[in-house]
């Protein structure tokens, strides 16, 4: 699902748009530092402005455009330590442990 | 040269006599023939938190509760009557167990009109009454009035559902002053959960040690602030604002001032965009009840509160954010070094895309935080287990790690004397 | 039709006194309750090596070590005096594992100038004093000279770093004894370009550890380390020299250099190479003077393979190269296998080929007997056998091995006549 045109320049990272933390924090682990870093410094300067075209819309009802939107930046804040803390995808010194989302609220 | 005044008897530990100062013994987290006594001395005989009434919103809506610390499986389930009732999940004919998916030591849940054993499709009506048998004529003289399902005492407080297998007191007898005090929280205006489970390593007892002091939060979460925020932290340490102790509960009440912050510089940039992070998001929700908070909760009143975490025996934690919004931590026991945390998010149900990632970083954050906590315990665990050194000095901001390890072990005690008698 | 003569006794086995040739039992291998008796009679009682003086070069070097055998973690550090110290891996606060990284029951290495645990900041020097507590007040009568690191008896001989965990253990040097001991001139500080391998083997570790003590099977299950030329010419196995010493063995063979060998009788890689499973054809000048790895002076000496009780290895090939074995208990039936090839650093490529060449040819064999003592293991485990295996006179080392086993438990059992349980 293509995301509004007033963000097409995010569309390479489309991929990110996924509807579960656990599909973002699998993309997390899988992907490299620069590539969340790229995600990340094209996305963050357009956090704002997303957040004011989806809530242009009730958000019980998003259009399938502005969900593609909000998934993504749900994704921006997923990789957000890894960018600014960590400098890596895994959290440090967690070793083997998980811990898994059973619940979370729908977009 | 405390930066929080503390009681006149020169520490909070010092304030309840009954705890002493002396090093306390973690024999109690790696010996598996204590493990065997705390399942009978306290976690048959203790309420525990088994889920929230949201999870049964209509007459049939039910769950299962996997409990190995109890070596059972439970039913719990809303009857026609609006009442919430538990049941030993096992069939009364032949002893299977009743309700389940694929899996039958995963969880489960749904909605039913009653409840159909799959092996000989025995019936029980949402009461637990056996309604039917597959050709009853076979059978000699059974009632069916005498093969209900086995019923377990399960009683509901401010909308969290308890059961207990050998209850000696009602649930609100139980919970006592500390919990009555928190009555009129707005639990059921925050129904957005998010719900976390992990399997860890450790006894259960050490993760609830872990989040019932935050001595370790400045040294082994300080990667988590920005450098000059943590390199502050350090140096102050932690000082609770308040400690409260009602047996076998217990709770730690702490400052709070990152939400917002008083100076942006000291969050990362995400926070700023977002206003959100591990406190929470900072605007509060537009709810009633979160001011004047209930009598328990910031019991200190002291306007740089941030956050309460009440520690409700055994295995209960219930956590308030200052800006509006709770978690809970279950810990179940599965063996001496291992047990199953479950955590709950619980917001006021997000009505903008804002306030939802507002809501996602605290929720993101919250985890960053805890998968470092978890994989400590590991460690922690292994080298306990090598019982080079068994006796650790705990300080007065461990004051409810104290509590809960004397707790247990009286608990333990109390039965064990009572057996042998 | 001896190759070589045998102790006047008539054998190595009746040389030994109170070795003896009767038919032995495996149940020391497949029994839980004899684990748990080797690990306090043995594991917490011998000097065990945990590494070389290589792995701390600098002051504040330091690793870790897992010893699930004796239910802890190390870690082993040269303090500010350059002296290699030990001690248990836990920080006396809560118990938390002080030095580790990522996974909790991964070891570690690194530099430091103090030990901070993670969890709340404690620090201990490099000696294990502690020197500071985060929010010391908070705190109630503690002195801090009370809550130092649990320190663990540490010695080094001949640059092999070895703990001992009991509480008053005799001299590294006492028990190594002189078979050992005289090795102490071999120039081992030279050989410091090094290859190390681990395996998980799902066996006992003394099952592996007797592969690697007899050479009887090495015409059968290594047939293939002779070329197809050479292998109708392969006699059966024979030493020439073997010798006790406490609870310590060793065994060393002979032979004419491989690379004299007819060419149709080595591979071509080794020829290409100049190295093969016995190593590295151009030999390093390592002195003349080489005591202790000879003891027997037999003639063209091959290699000396020493087993130091309770569970290392150290074998000395002519070709100047030596390896080193540990065999680590995990449980009755697994154990964590470490090997390590120690050369002489490289100067050329060509020398790296050849080091190359003896490395990969020392994991194909290793790994021919990792796969067969699974199978050995699930033999014994079913009993249909059990107490009557016969071991013939090139087996000595492997009847004096568990006899050495069996003794410190028995030593140990009567002095502890609350039997060890579960």
């Amino acid at each position: 699902m293509p995301l509004p045109a007033e963000f097409a320049d995010l569309e390479p990272y489309l991929a990110w748009a996924l509807p579960t933390e656990s599909e973002r924090y699998a993309r997390r682990l899988d992907s490299s530092l620069v590539e969340m870093q790229t995600f990340y410094d094209a996305a963050f300067p357009r956090l704002e402005e997303a957040i004011v075209y989806c809530d242009e819309h009730p958000y019980d009802d998003l259009p399938e455009d502005a969900r593609t939107l909000l998934r993504l930046m749900q994704s921006l804040v997923m990789v957000s330590f890894p960018v600014e803390v960590w400098k890596q995808a895994r959290v440090p010194d967690s070793g083997a442990a998980y811990l898994t989302v059973t619940a979370e609220p729908v977009v | 040269m405390p930066h929080f005044a503390k009681p006149p008897a020169g520490s909070w530990t010092q304030h309840y006599p009954e705890l002493g100062t002396a090093p306390v013994d973690y024999t109690d987290s790696v010996d598996p023939a204590f493990y065997e006594l705390e399942k009978v001395a306290i976690f048959r005989r203790s309420w525990l938190n088994v889920g929230r009434v949201e999870k049964l919103p209509r007459t049939g809506s039910y769950f299962t509760r996997e409990l190995a610390v109890l070596d059972t499986s439970l039913i719990i389930v809303k009857g026609a009557d609006g009442k919430i009732r538990a049941f030993h999940n096992v069939c009364r004919h032949r002893g299977n167990k009743l309700v389940w998916n694929d899996f039958p030591g995963e969880e489960s849940a749904g909605v039913c009109r009653q409840f159909t054993c799959k092996y000989h499709a025995w019936r029980y009506d949402l009461t637990g009454k056996l309604t039917f048998i597959q050709q009853e004529g076979e059978f000699f003289g059974v009632d069916k009035d005498q093969y209900g399902l086995k019923e377990v005492a399960c009683d509901v407080w401010e909308g969290f559902i308890f059961i207990n297998l050998e209850p000696a007191e009602s649930l609100t007898e139980y919970l006592g002053d500390l919990a009555k005090g928190i009555e009129g929280y707005p639990f059921h205006e925050m129904t957005s959960v998010y719900t976390y489970r992990a399997e860890v390593g450790s006894n259960w007892k050490l993760f609830i040690d872990a989040f019932a002091e935050f001595y370790h939060a400045p040294v082994l979460h300080h990667k988590q602030a920005v450098k000059n925020e943590a390199e502050k932290l350090v140096g102050y340490g932690f000082e609770a604002l308040h400690y409260e102790l009602s047996s076998p509960h217990s709770m730690v009440s702490s400052w709070g001032g990152m939400a917002p912050p008083k100076d942006p510089s000291m969050v990362k940039p995400i926070e700023r965009a977002l206003r959100s992070g591990l406190f929470g998001p900072w605007d509060r929700p537009a709810i009633e009840g979160l001011d004047p908070l209930p009598p328990s909760i910031n019991p200190s009143r002291s306007p740089s509160w941030g956050t309460d975490s009440f520690e409700f025996f055994p295995n209960f934690t219930l956590l308030f954010w200052a800006p509006g919004w709770y978690l809970t931590y279950n810990y179940w026991p599965t063996a001496v070094d291992r047990h199953l945390f479950e955590a709950n998010l619980y917001f006021v149900p997000a009505r903008s895309a804002r306030e939802r990632l507002a809501q996602e970083l605290a929720t993101v954050t919250f985890k960053e935080y805890a998968l470092q906590d978890g994989n400590t315990l590991e460690a922690t665990q292994s080298m306990l287990a090598s019982r080079v050194v068994s006796e650790f000095p705990l300080n007065d901001q461990e004051i409810l790690l104290r509590h809960l390890h004397k707790v247990v072990a009286d608990r333990v005690k109390e039965y064990t004397d009572a057996a042998a008698r | 039709m001896a190759l070589y003569p045998k102790p006047a006794e008539g054998s190595w086995t009746e040389h030994f006194p109170g070795v003896g040739t009767g038919v032995l039992s495996y149940e020391d291998c497949i029994s839980p309750e004899f684990y748990e008796a080797e690990r306090e009679a043995i594991f917490k009682r011998a000097w065990l090596n945990v590494g070389r003086v290589e792995d701390v070069p600098r002051v504040g070097s330091y690793f870790t070590k897992e010893i699930e055998v004796a239910a802890t973690s190390l870690v082993v550090v040269r303090d500010l005096t350059g002296q290699v110290r030990a001690f248990h891996n836990i920080c006396r606060h809560r118990g938390n594992k002080l030095m580790w990284n990522d996974y909790p029951r991964a070891e570690t290495a690194g530099s430091c100038r103090a030990f901070t645990c993670k969890y709340h900041g404690w620090r201990y020097d490099l000696t294990g004093k502690l020197t500071f507590v985060q929010q010391e007040g908070e705190f109630f009568d503690l002195d801090k000279a009370d809550y130092g690191l649990v320190p663990v008896h540490c010695e080094v001989w001949a640059g092999f770093i070895f703990i001992n965990l009991a509480e008053s253990p005799e001299p590294l040097q006492v028990f190594l004894g002189a078979m050992v001991t005289d090795l102490g001139g071999y120039p081992f500080d030279a050989l410091t370009e090094r290859y190390d391998f681990t395996a998980d083997i799902r066996c006992n570790w003394k099952i592996f550890l007797d592969a690697f003590q007899e050479y009887y099977h090495v015409p059968v299950l290594h047939s293939q380390e002779a070329t197809p030329a050479a292998r109708p010419k392969m006699p059966g196995f024979e030493a020439p020299y073997y010798n006790l010493d406490g609870p310590h063995r060793m065994v060393a063979t002979s032979g004419p250099p491989r690379r004299l060998w007819p060419t149709d009788y080595q591979y071509p890689i080794e020829i290409a190479t100049r190295s093969g499973l016995f190593g590295p054809w151009n030999e390093p000048d390592l002195g003349d003077d080489l005591p202790g790895v000879n003891p027997g002076g037999i003639k063209a000496w091959q290699m000396s393979n020493f087993q130091i009780f309770p569970n290392m290895e150290i074998l000395i090939w002519q070709t100047g190269w030596y390896m080193l074995y540990r065999y680590w208990p995990t449980s009755h039936n697994t154990h964590r296998f470490e090997g390590s090839l120690f050369f002489p650093p490289a100067r050329t490529a060509s020398d790296r080929a050849a080091q190359e060449c003896a490395v990969v040819m020392f994991k194909e064999f290793a790994l021919q007997d990792a796969g067969m003592l699974v199978g050995t293991q699930q033999g014994l485990e079913s009993r249909a056998v059990r107490d009557d295996f016969p071991l013939n006179d090139q087996e000595l080392l492997v009847r004096h091995f568990h006899n050495s086993v069996a003794s410190w438990v028995d030593d140990y059992q009567r002095a502890h006549p609350v039997s060890v349980t579960r």
